[in-house]
């Protein structure tokens, strides 16, 4: 996967969470995930096609989710609470929409959200497209935004990859 | 004034309603997609919409465009993720007054809205 992709997430996850979730965003250094790297408990998985084709996933802890849910909702939210998965959804989907933007001459359409809520799942990658994970760092804690994308057409990238990425 | 939410996102409508609130607007109408947006104006005449791009079922911009065949006048918002120029300009032809692109702050958002609305009433 070409790096240069991983600048438009960068940004966007800075820009979504100082603008939504009014919290600093501090970005690591991104990293090739691991196989058996980073288990989370929630992830907003965001499926693009089109001229690139792939997917972008947002992974917290429960905590962080939570504490992120309701700063960007304005009201306590568990995960219990009926608006959960729909906050981690719209978070999911302003990173990927705003990063989306950043490029300029591909066109690129976006999947609506899918979440996860689970205990220490992984979200696998697939083998021809290895996933680039930026570490993120808040005062709410940390969230891992994981991207993988390519050109259309090269092997086994499609608009299903956002399925297939969380093994269904 | 009356004004219709149309997003997916039951938390995007609750943002944009406190929004709202401050301006002092409390008369709000809300659907989730598409569909159920043209199944509001059946019965309600908003006086303004703030209209998501991307929605199960219906999207946004088909949604404008299915209004604007038949309702030239009712000022239109689009707020959605979509921020690429193109997009923009589509939104456009199809008949939105304004544009505002997510993530927004509260203050963004109330200025859009002044905007579009102060616009329809030429001062005199
Ligand atoms: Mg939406």
């Amino acid at each position: 996967m070409d790096v240069r992709l991983i600048n438009p997430f960068v940004m966007s996850v800075k820009r979504v969470f100082e603008t939504m979730v009014h919290v600093k965003m501090t970005v690591g250094k991104p990293y090739i995930k691991p196989e058996n790297g980073n288990s989370a408990d929630v992830s907003g998985i965001i499926g693009f096609s089109g001229d690139l084709a792939g997917c972008v996933v947002i992974s917290f802890s429960h905590d962080v989710a939570c504490k992120a849910a309701s700063q960007f909702a304005g009201i306590e939210i568990d995960e219990k609470h009926p608006d959960f998965a729909d906050a981690i959804g719209e978070l999911a989907n302003m990173v990927a929409g705003n990063a989306k933007k950043e490029f300029t001459d591909v066109n690129i359409r976006i999947s609506l959200p899918s979440v996860i809520i689970g205990n220490s799942f992984t979200v696998s990658g697939s083998k021809s497209a290895p996933r680039i994970v930026i570490p993120c760092q808040c005062e709410l804690g940390e969230l891992f935004v994981e991207v993988a994308m390519e050109p259309s057409g090269s092997s086994e990238t499609n608009s299903t990859q956002a399925n297939q990425a969380v093994g269904v | 004034m009356k004004v219709l939410l149309v997003d997916d996102s039951r938390t995007i409508r609750n943002i944009q309603k406190t929004v709202l609130a401050q301006i002092g607007h409390t008369d709000i109408l809300e659907a989730g997609d598409g569909i159920e947006a043209l199944k509001v104006l059946e019965t309600q005449t908003p006086d303004l919409m703030l209209v998501d791009w991307n929605m199960p079922n219906m999207d946004g911009i088909t949604l404008i465009r299915k209004v604007r065949e038949t309702n030239k006048k009712t000022p239109i918002i689009m707020c959605t993720t979509e921020a690429q120029k193109e997009r923009v300009i589509e939104a456009i032809k199809a008949g939105v007054n304004n544009y505002v692109v997510k993530p927004f702050n509260v203050e963004s958002l109330a200025e859009k809205i002044d905007q579009t609305m102060s616009k329809l009433q030429p001062s005199g």
